[in-house]
């Protein structure tokens, strides 16, 4: 097994997220996905938005960077266009990706730049104190709908499946070796590769939802998931409430952004007779 | 011969949520009155690494005793 630790700023430990939070699981499955691909800590980019999951960059020991609320692709468009060469890694949240930074999403996924964006969606806005999302379940309990909230959350991988993203995929923290699996393969993958982890946010949705202790919320991830393999017998009706995991879209059809943007810049230098 | 493992608990790091708990196929674990994992049946461990994978402070590592 990776030894996690080696990755890791161990002076900013303990971290600052909840008791059960699927942060740091995740964060974990995330260490491990990049070791197996070989990454080295110098050539690879961490950026992240706001939130619970901006605290990332905290904890882990690569090229961090803390960005703007949403805006986390953006700069990382910026990143990957000055340093080609750099594998660049998002990881942002589902209020960050999804609610503010919604239209950089479809944007960043329609140029096809070849980032590796790990989407964590605790379904709340958690750090500022348990707002609901657009990725709220419908019925649910939140600070900002104390009765319940009254709009259906969408599904973030159709919308980047929509947008032009070449790598989607979908996986709980219940699932991590799963989750790891994906992100290996989203790093592997050449243009924009998204992976949706479902998480779970004990403090501020599941105490407000009874759904129990982190353990059971964890169950419950298990419990409501079918894989792509499954899903394809399932009606819709069935599939209601259920959580689809594994590889949703791969596919190789397209260049990425900063490949075409480079062989742009070469050709124009050829024309004046000079190199890149 | 049967296998035998060591479990390292960071307890500054630990906030015991107890994820590890509810997946320890062998109750080897258990959430102490500080509210801090403690390891009561370090014997019954069979390295199957789920309380290390699982943890989300990075606060519980399996060694394998040779």
């Amino acid at each position: 097994m990776t030894n996690v630790k080696d990755y890791i700023r161990q002076d900013k430990l303990p971290h600052i997220w909840c008791p059960g939070c699927g942060d740091g699981t995740i964060a974990g499955a995330m260490i491990r996905a990049i070791d197996a691909c070989g990454l080295t800590k110098d050539n690879t980019a961490l950026i992240t938005g706001i939130g619970c999951s901006a605290r990332f960059n905290n904890i882990m020991d690569f090229h961090t960077f803390q960005t703007a609320h949403g805006r986390a692709l953006s700069y990382a468009t910026g990143f990957k266009m000055m340093k080609p060469e750099m594998d660049v890694l998002v990881a942002t949240g589902d209020g960050d990706c999804a609610g503010i930074g919604g239209n950089h999403l479809i944007h960043t996924a329609r140029r096809n730049i070849d980032l590796t964006v790990v989407m964590i969606n605790n379904q709340i806005y958690g750090m500022t104190g348990g707002q609901y999302s657009p990725m709220t379940p419908y019925p649910s309990i939140a600070s900002t709908a104390q009765y319940s909230t009254f709009e259906y959350p969408f599904d973030v991988c159709e919308l980047v499946k929509a947008a032009g993203g070449t790598y989607v995929a979908r996986s709980t923290t219940y699932h991590i070796n799963l989750t790891q699996k994906l992100i290996e393969n989203a790093i592997r993958h050449k243009g924009f590769s998204f992976v949706e982890v479902i998480s779970q946010c004990p403090t501020n949705f599941g105490k407000r939802n009874k759904m129990g202790s982190p353990y059971d919320m964890l169950m419950k991830q298990k419990e409501m998931s079918v894989t792509v393999e499954q899903a394809k017998d399932m009606s819709p009706e069935e599939l209601e409430g259920k959580i689809v995991i594994g590889e949703l879209v791969n596919r190789t059809d397209r260049k990425p952004f900063d490949e075409v943007y480079q062989d742009m810049v070469r050709k124009a230098l050829a024309k004046k007779g000079e190199k890149l | 011969m049967a296998k035998t493992f060591k479990l390292h608990v960071q307890e500054a790091w630990c906030k015991g949520c107890g994820i590890c708990v509810g997946f320890c196929p062998k109750k080897v674990l258990e959430i102490a009155v500080n509210g801090k994992l403690s390891v009561v049946r370090p014997e019954e461990c069979v390295g199957c690494g789920q309380c290390q994978l699982r943890c989300p402070d990075f606060a519980i590592e399996v060694e394998e005793v040779k």
